[in-house]
């Protein structure tokens, strides 16, 4: 009995990787001029590599017509599924549906597709992500404090996403106000006038989350014009360099970083299980009910 | 009474900037403080000095769109010279920037006899796109602080932009009001082949004009720089419609011949307190821009009462 489980997985394991080195997959990138596209195309290929998949990465070059063209030649090499990181949610459309017609798979990533069909989309949760810079002002508050929000783009769904968490989150906090909100559009030169202002209205805040690095870093030189750095927490959204700098040097708290490695990874393997099993799979986590948090 | 609506009809700007500043008061306990009203102050010099410029463009007869875009790239020009260590010589690269796109504007309007519309709007996108070349999209960030005293330092408990702004106004206002240049951008403004036909050059005048709006651009960027202790690529987008809505709330005409600098700083004012104001009330961004947009038509609209 033994032995025959034995012969059977050694078997499926040796079909496995006669199939998978079998399997073309496409990687059509929006841009590789961004050091964020260029680390998730990094996670991509080494996974193609560990499940011996043929990975063929194309750089659109930010340019929505090119993405089209590139999309289009993958479908006349005949390749067996398409990850797509588009350029623009609405111009990727018709690529997507011209995979469709051809019976390609297609999983886009980071920016999803506004149209077509698609197995699965993979990206950073922004919701979450705003819960995380909350639960970590009110750690570092104690739970008590007031709070102010700069607001990005307003109608863009980072805008949104990262917003609702933050604001879902902080509200859980009976002794966490949240005294001011208002938008810098996710500009640096903004972030910095309108700090000021929530300054001469609010100069006794303790902590302000930046729904973007550049808002956090002209809010830290607002902060920094009135000595009170050392008093206020501040928190940002992106890690981008300048962000990580200053968190070096004690001017800011924290950022939110997103794992574009991760994303490429997480990509391929689900290409991989839907090329194996005709599915995808997203396990949801347990909780443990005790008498503690029995509701 | 009849002195207050003679007031209302001649200075519209100023008797809203003062409906402005009492309805503030009364809604922000804020408000009114000098902290505030100082750093209102200080916020408002970097629009108000791009907006003097466009004063002498809109007088006469001209339009600059390209204000916004020439801001950012002589911004970069600067922080990247003072990266390398001279005060002195960014500064001047930066000022040269500007003198040059406005030269360039200048010349292509009155020698090709083009639209400054259309003139303008191409140097917008050209000067965008040195800009994002120069810096290959990347902010340059980390000033000393001897050239941050520029943005952030004090004279008298007075702040160093504030100084620059009246500075360059009284100049402007030296320029339009005592001296022939003036004389000859509202006459230009006014009547262009007329002024032609007295014998003025005009051609060399308006080469004049766009050189000094661009400039005044870049000594604006100046201050912003110094203020956030960063230069960024996508500097100054939309500056150009902040200015013209400036000029036009203090009472210039887009077709040419009338406007003063003294009502683009009211002009100027009001489009800073309003953004002052929308933050200290914490009033919901959603509402901002139409709120924005309604209090410049009602100021237009007592402009049109004279």
């Amino acid at each position: 009995m033994r032995k025959l489980v034995f012969t059977l997985l050694v078997a499926l394991f040796m079909l496995g990787a006669a199939f998978g080195a079998k399997y073309v997959v496409g990687l059509s990138l929006s841009t590789l001029n961004n050091p964020f596209f260029v680390t998730l195309r990094d996670g991509a290929i080494d996974t193609a590599e560990k499940l011996g998949i043929e990975l063929i990465v194309l750089d659109a070059q930010d340019n929505p017509a090119k993405q089209l063209n590139d999309i289009e030649d993958l479908i006349q090499r005949g390749v067996d599924l398409i990850i797509i990181n588009p350029t623009d949610s609405d111009a990727i459309v018709s690529a997507v549906e011209s995979a469709n017609e051809a019976g390609i798979p297609v999983i886009t990533v980071d920016r999803a597709s506004n149209g077509g069909k698609v197995v699965c989309h993979i990206a950073s949760d922004n919701v979450e992500g705003g819960r995380m810079a909350a639960r970590y002002i009110a750690k570092v508050l104690n739970g008590k404090g007031k709070v102010v929000e700069l607001v990005g783009i307003l109608g863009t769904s980072a805008a949104r996403d990262r917003g609702k968490g933050f604001e879902e989150e902080i509200a859980k906090y009976p002794g966490l106000q949240l005294v001011a909100k208002q938008t810098a559009n996710f500009n640096r030169a903004e972030g910095l006038i309108v700090m000021e202002n929530i300054l001469e209205a609010h100069p006794d805040i303790d902590a302000v989350f930046a729904q973007n690095d550049e808002m956090a870093l002209g809010a830290i030189e607002a902060i920094k014009a009135t000595g009170k750095l050392d008093e206020i927490v501040v928190v940002g959204f992106d890690a981008i360099p300048d962000a990580i700098e200053a968190i070096k040097k004690g001017e800011m708290e924290a950022t939110i970083a997103q794992q574009p490695y991760l994303m490429g990874q997480l990509a391929v393997t689900k290409a991989f299980e839907y090329l194996t099993t005709g599915t995808v799979f997203f396990p949801v986590e347990l909780k443990l009910i005790t008498q503690e948090n029995v509701e | 009474m009849k002195g207050i609506w003679n007031l209302m009809r001649r200075y519209p700007v100023v008797v809203g900037f003062i409906a402005l500043l009492v309805v503030l008061s009364i809604l922000s306990d804020r408000f009114l403080t000098i902290s505030n009203l100082l750093n209102v102050l200080r916020q408002v010099s970097v629009q108000a000095i791009i907006a003097f410029g466009m004063t002498i463009v809109i007088i006469s007869g001209g339009i600059d769109l390209s204000v916004g875009s020439v801001f950012a790239f002589s911004a970069v020009v600067l922080a990247s010279i003072l990266k390398q260590g001279s005060i002195l010589l960014a500064v001047l690269a930066g000022l040269g920037v500007g003198a040059l796109f406005g030269l360039f504007n200048g010349f292509v309007i009155a020698k090709a006899k083009l639209q400054p519309f259309i003139v303008t709007l191409a140097t917008m996108a050209i000067a965008r796109s040195f800009t994002l070349l120069y810096t290959n999209g990347m902010p340059i960030t980390g000033f000393s602080d001897a050239f941050r005293f520029i943005g952030r330092g004090e004279i008298f408990s007075i702040p160093v932009p504030v100084f620059i702004m009246f500075g360059v106004f009284f100049l402007t206002w030296y320029l339009l009001s005592q001296t022939k240049l003036g004389l000859y951008a509202y006459s230009i403004g006014g009547n262009e082949e007329a002024t032609r036909l007295s014998g003025v050059n005009v051609d060399n005048y308006k080469i004049i004009f766009y050189t000094l709006s661009g400039v005044y651009s870049a000594i604006s960027a100046m201050i912003l720089i110094a203020r956030l202790n960063s230069a960024q690529p996508i500097f100054g987008e939309g500056y150009e419609l902040d200015a013209i809505a400036a000029v036009v709330l203090g009472g210039a005409s887009l077709s040419g011949g009338k406007g003063t600098v003294l009502g683009t700083l009211f002009g100027a004012l009001i489009m800073g307190i309003i953004n002052n104001g929308l933050n200290l009330l914490n009033v919901s961004p959603f509402y901002q821009q139409a709120v924005k947009g309604s209090i410049i038509l009602a100021a237009v609209l007592l402009e049109r009462e004279k």
